[in-house]
């Protein structure tokens, strides 16, 4: 075995130690603490890219495992396992990773807390690789809850605003609710399989053995076993990636610093989900049958609503990043989707493709935040074409490679997935559903941009309007860095050369012009249309005749106020979940709280309550009984006493008369008897 | 047995500790170093047994066995096996916690530090004592002590928190020993393991039945009587809904510092009497009510949750969110007596009550702790709606108490997340909707908890705290060891488990099936 698989474990650990070593020093170490965050998670990066190395030349799957916990006989192994869809996540996301804490050291440059930042980010990066490389679904889980951990910290990073604080703890608790189905789906799965390992010569729950006997192994409602362990997992995985219903959170999560929002709520951790269904994916496609398992078949549907729903919503927002927020639940959606369509192959694809577009877009609307004097309403900038020409070019490659333009990264990726919806067996309804959704891409994301870029400029009057500049170099660069990718990653993965999913699925690869034919083609140029007619529509809307102050009505809201307004409101979801879920529990609680007082405790009481009477009862019975008896009895002997007294004065005269009297009586009696 | 009396001594420490503090009088100082070094000690004798203990084997270690009043079958018998050198370890610990968040209020003197040895005292006595009425002696003596500390130390509503704790309490352990002196009248014996080894020979429901004459009870429904009496003293003492409600104004009434020692160590004695007890003397009986059992186990972790989130005062949020976790432990160890289903997981779900019950002492006391510094830096104050905004204030404190609260919360990396895994690990296969039902409860301890941090943590500062000090040089240095426990048992649980296997293979070996 190579040494790199052995070593495998230094890449999470490395940034999670940095974050223990960060945690101790001083808010005013920021130099250490920055250098000690990039330069863990550099390595990281440089061992990620040998590991990937070592993947192309053997792709075949290594792991290590080592005892952890015991109970009875039985121990719980740990370990970590080297594979294609592991090496390609750790080196998207330690590179993405890296250049986001290199843009943060400009973009955090000011804030007091520098140095906790980089702790929470440094965490971050150690338990999301953690996740990536676990061959053992509890050590994935107890990583996977870490990063919900950091991602709660740094939503709430500034904390002393109450909608932060607010939005971390909706998020940490909406993706929980999700997390306790993975957990229920880990405990049956361990249940079933006796194991929790992926992998572990042929006894892991991912491999044949475990897998074929929980496919054989029918539950309730015509699931098998391995579908309701899927679609269990499958819950936790919609509450990261932030799937309908449980998509509340993310938008929220954007009251974060921006580079978190790039890293977490973008790139990595909400694609945590995506690859966790890609990781369970021997489970979750497993049936007896042929066609697609019941598990597949839910998963592609909440993806494709969640596709659809979520590009609805962001047509009607406003905030900068909340519309970027939507885009990420939408794409998260088609991930989602390709990955039940399409295999393995095709949702990752596109995970790739889309960390490195919207990680870009986010650290652009950082940029353009950040040179605005924190402003976020797309309807107070404007014009920002010109003053922020860096960022304008690198947000327009990202925003086309998003929409799917032709021959950007997301065009490839995202064309993948339409395709594969539109072969599937099923239904040709996520089919229609995805490329609505392509449609209202293209049209939100031209929204923005001319909101934000063209037009005159329009500061908001409440904030004194300080000059706006193009960002320092340092948040500048990996913007053109990331635009490279954004621009050409895509091609990495074309139908004529799909080098990316050979080597995920571990197939030959060849050069095969022949892909281009029919079906894809006709599929490609009815995509490519949708696109540019979104992007057309969007234009007509808003660019063509420039927005010129910013309270002047949506073009959209004067055709469809209503509509419009509903958008504007998230479609009401939230207070919906407010009125029904919340208030239920809320219910409950204040019942509950009522019952221990009146009920249990009322019980408790009442005993006490009842003792004491008894008390007061055996009182009276004392007082008025006993007592009075008591004392009638002594009353009377002294009475008796008193009476008896009488006789005992002390007179013998007295004395004389009762001898004299007693002496006749005697002698009398006496007389008589004897007379008898 | 021609060892050195090891359990004697442990117990004997804190007696002679709590004398030479009363002896201290009104010099505080000497009283707290007396107290100090008296807990350090039991705490190095506890680790000494730790050491020596034979992890390999689950039997009775450092037994002393003497007679003592022959003919009532009263023996001075004491023993530890795993469950009861993890009770002694755990109290030491969680002594050593009250005693140094109790450190600079100048109100406890030293008949405070006193009462707390002297409980200390009947902690170690209970969880060594093997003979009931040696046991009994000790389970009572612990409750004076923590009577007198509520009352005398509590806050402005003591006087009925603690004739409440006292009296209900009192009540359970009159339960007990009549149950106890009933078994006495039908077999002769008081000793644990003498009583469990009837039971397991099939011989004691026909000893009731032939001695007892009940009203013409069957000897199984003598049975039945004499272990809901039993475990009436063991649910009030944990608690178990729907026995629970002296607790949340026993919890926020008493000293946080006497509060560490009810929620970290006395809650653990109703624990180990269930699993020292009841599932070796009654396990025929626990199967037949184990549908009614489940359900209050169940009952106690939803409930309590539920209950903490709409509290207003921080005491009775911990309070309840530790029923909430104490339910964890008593549904782990109904779940054992669960007919049909693979030992492997009932082995799975009492190791993780093992783990349970050690965590929650540790983070318990840590969160009482907190609150104590709360407490002393604000004047006594412990209101949800008190504070805010403190994490600006206070870094350090809010960081350190936020470690606290999430491990509480079942955080992985900490040490409250693997004993509730292995629980429901076991649970689940044995009983799905238990541990369905139970999740709830994990939900809404997170809620909870994130209410709190948001309401005393975040938000704008309250101008009041605006000048409150951070942990001190010496506050850090007494948390660093706790808070470093929680993360080496966050990610190296086999410490524990690795020492305890032995003993819940051998419980469950008592259990018949």
């Amino acid at each position: 075995m190579d040494w790199i698989v052995r070593y495998l474990w230094l890449i999470p650990v490395l940034p999670a130690a940095a974050a223990a070593v960060i945690a101790f020093l001083k808010q005013g170490r920021r130099r250490l603490a920055a250098t000690l965050a990039i330069g863990s998670l550099g390595v990281s990066l440089l061992l990620a890219l040998i590991a990937f190395a070592h993947t192309l030349a053997h792709p075949a799957l290594e792991y290590q495992n080592h005892n952890w916990l015991q109970f009875g006989a039985e121990w719980i192994r740990f370990g970590w396992l080297l594979d294609p869809l592991t090496a390609v996540m750790l080196v998207m996301v330690t590179f993405v990773g890296l250049l986001i804490f290199i843009y943060s050291l400009g973009y955090m440059a000011h804030d007091q807390n520098f140095t906790r930042f980089f702790c929470f980010l440094a965490l971050f990066a150690g338990a999301m690789l953690g996740v990536v490389i676990a061959n053992n679904l509890l050590l994935l889980f107890m990583c996977w809850e870490v990063v919900g951990l950091t991602s709660y910290l740094l939503i709430g990073f500034w904390f002393h605003k109450p909608e932060a604080a607010k939005a971390a703890k909706k998020a940490f608790i909406v993706t929980r609710i999700g997390d306790l189905g993975l957990f229920l789906g880990m405990m049956w799965l361990y249940g079933l399989s006796g194991t929790l390992l992926f992998y572990d010569g042929g006894a892991g729950c991912l491999e044949h053995t475990a897998v074929a006997a929980m496919a054989a192994h029918g539950v309730a409602l015509g699931l098998t076993a391995s579908s309701a362990i899927g679609l269990l997992i499958f819950c936790g995985a919609a509450g990261k990636s932030g799937q309908v219903p449980l998509h509340v959170w993310l938008p929220d999560a954007m009251e974060g610093p921006t580079p978190v929002s790039a890293l977490i709520h973008a790139a990595t951790m909400v694609a945590a989900g995506v690859f966790l269904v890609a990781r369970m994916y021997p489970l979750m496609e497993a049936t007896t049958g042929g066609g697609p398992s019941s598990a597949l078949e839910v998963i592609a549907w909440v993806g494709a609503i969640t596709a659809l729903l979520a590009a609805f919503i962001a047509v009607g927002q406003n905030d900068i990043k909340r519309i970027l927020a939507y885009s990420t639940v939408s794409q998260l959606g088609y991930m989602m989707l390709g990955l039940a369509v399409g295999g393995v192959a095709v949702g990752m694809f596109h995970l790739i493709t889309h960390a490195f577009f919207k990680a870009l877009l986010f650290l652009g609307a950082g940029s353009i935040i950040h040179g605005c004097s924190e402003e976020q309403d797309i309807r107070y900038m404007g014009g920002l074409r010109k003053l922020m020409p860096v960022t304008f070019a690198t947000y327009a490659i990202a925003m086309l490679a998003l929409c799917g333009f032709p021959l950007f990264a997301g065009f490839w990726s995202k064309d993948e997935i339409l395709h594969s919806a539109h072969l599937w067996s099923i239904s040709s309804g996520p089919f229609y559903l995805g490329a609505v959704g392509a449609f209202l891409t293209a049209f939100y994301m031209t929204r923005q941009v001319c909101y934000a870029f063209f037009g005159p400029r329009r500061p908001a009057p409440r904030t004194v309007a300080k000059p706006v500049h193009e960002s320092p170099p340092v948040m500048t660069w990996p913007l053109i860095i990331l635009s490279i990718f954004a621009a050409l990653l895509g091609f990495v993965g074309t139908p004529a050369w799909p080098w990316f999913q050979s080597f995920l699925e571990g197939r030959a690869l060849a050069l095969n012009f022949g892909a281009f034919s029919g079906g894809m083609v006709s599929l490609m140029v009815i995509s490519s249309v949708i696109v540019i007619a979104g992007i057309a529509i969007g234009w007509w809307l808003y660019g063509s005749k420039p927005i010129t102050r910013a309270e002047e009505p949506d073009a959209l809201e004067r055709v469809q106020p209503q509509f419009f307004r509903a958008l504007g409101q998230r479609l009401y979801i939230d207070e919906f979940y407010d009125v029904t879920v919340i208030a239920f529990s809320r219910l409950c609680a204040r019942a509950f709280q009522w019952a221990d007082r009146w009920v249990w405790n009322g019980a408790v009481q009442l005993v006490a309550w009842c003792t004491r009477m008894v008390s007061h009862f055996d009182s009276l019975v004392d007082a008025h009984a006993i007592n009075a008896g008591f004392d009638g009895g002594s009353t009377g002997l002294a009475q008796g006493g008193r009476l008896i007294s009488r006789f005992q004065n002390g007179r013998a005269q007295n004395y004389l008369r009762v001898l004299g009297v007693a002496l006749v009586v005697l002698a009398l009696i006496l007389f008589w008897s004897h007379a008898g | 047995m021609n060892h050195f009396p090891w359990l004697s001594a442990l117990t004997l420490v804190p007696i002679a500790g709590a004398c030479l503090a009363l002896l201290a009088g009104k010099r505080r100082g000497a009283a707290r170093a007396i107290a100090a070094a008296s807990a350090l000690g039991s705490l190095a004798i506890t680790i000494y047994l730790w050491s020596a203990f034979n992890t390999a084997s689950g039997a009775m270690q450092f037994e002393e066995l003497h007679a003592w009043i022959p003919a009532l079958g009263v023996q001075y018998h004491l023993a530890i096996d795993g469950l009861g050198l993890l009770m002694v370890v755990l109290s030491a610990i969680v002594v050593l916690i009250s005693i140094a968040s109790s450190w600079s209020r100048e109100e406890h003197g030293g008949l405070y530090f006193a009462m707390v040895l002297f409980l200390q005292a009947g902690l170690f006595g209970t969880f060594t004592a093997l003979n009931f009425i040696h046991w009994f002696f000790f389970w009572e003596l612990s409750l004076i002590p923590a009577f007198l500390l509520i009352r005398l130390w509590g806050g402005a509503a003591r006087a009925r928190a603690a004739n409440q704790f006292f009296i209900y309490t009192m009540v359970g352990s009159i339960a007990l020993l009549l149950a106890f002196l009933a078994l006495y009248l039908a077999t002769g014996r008081f000793d644990f393991l003498d009583l469990a080894q009837l039971s397991q020979q099939g011989q004691l429901v026909p000893a009731l039945a032939q001695n007892l004459h009940w009203g013409g009870l069957s000897g199984s429904s003598i049975a039945e009587c004499i272990f809901w009496a039993a475990f009436a003293g063991f649910a009030v003492k944990v608690p178990i809904l729907p026995l629970h409600t002296w607790l949340p104004s026993a919890y926020a009434e008493a000293p946080s510092g006497t509060t560490i020692l009810l929620t970290g160590a006395m809650s653990k004695m109703g624990l180990y009497g269930l699993l020292r007890v009841l599932v070796p003397i009654f396990p025929q009986q626990m199967q037949h009510w184990l549908t009614l059992l489940l359900w209050l186990a169940v009952a106690s972790i939803v409930w309590s949750a539920l209950v903490a989130w709409i509290q207003t005062d921080i005491k009775r949020m911990f309070a309840y969110s530790s029923i909430n976790h104490l339910g964890y432990c008593t549904l782990g160890i109904f779940v054992v007596l669960k007919l049909a289903g693979d030992q492997i997981n009932r082995a799975a779900a009492m190791n993780g009550v093992f783990l349970q019950m050690f965590n929650h002492a540790l983070t318990a006391s840590l969160l009482f702790w907190f609150v104590a510094m709360l407490e002393k830096r604000s004047g006594g104050l412990h209101g949800l709606n008190d504070f805010g905004g403190l994490r600006k204030v206070v870094p350090v404190l809010c960081g350190t108490m936020g470690i606290a609260v999430f491990s509480s919360l079942g955080l992985p990396g900490l040490n409250g997340f693997p004993g509730e895994f292995l629980i429901f690990k076991g649970v689940f296969p044995l009983v799905p909707w238990a541990a369905a039902v139970s999740l709830l409860g994990l939900l809404f301890t997170a809620v909870f908890f994130l209410v709190f941090l948001e309401r005393v943590f975040y938000g704008p500062v309250n101008q009041r705290w605006a000048a409150m000090p951070d942990l001190s040089l010496g506050e850090r240095l007494a948390l660093l060891p706790a808070i470093g426990l929680m993360f080496v048992l966050g990610l190296y649980p086999q410490l524990i488990v690795g020492a305890m296997n032995s003993t819940v293979m051998k419980i469950l070996s008592q259990v018949r099936f």
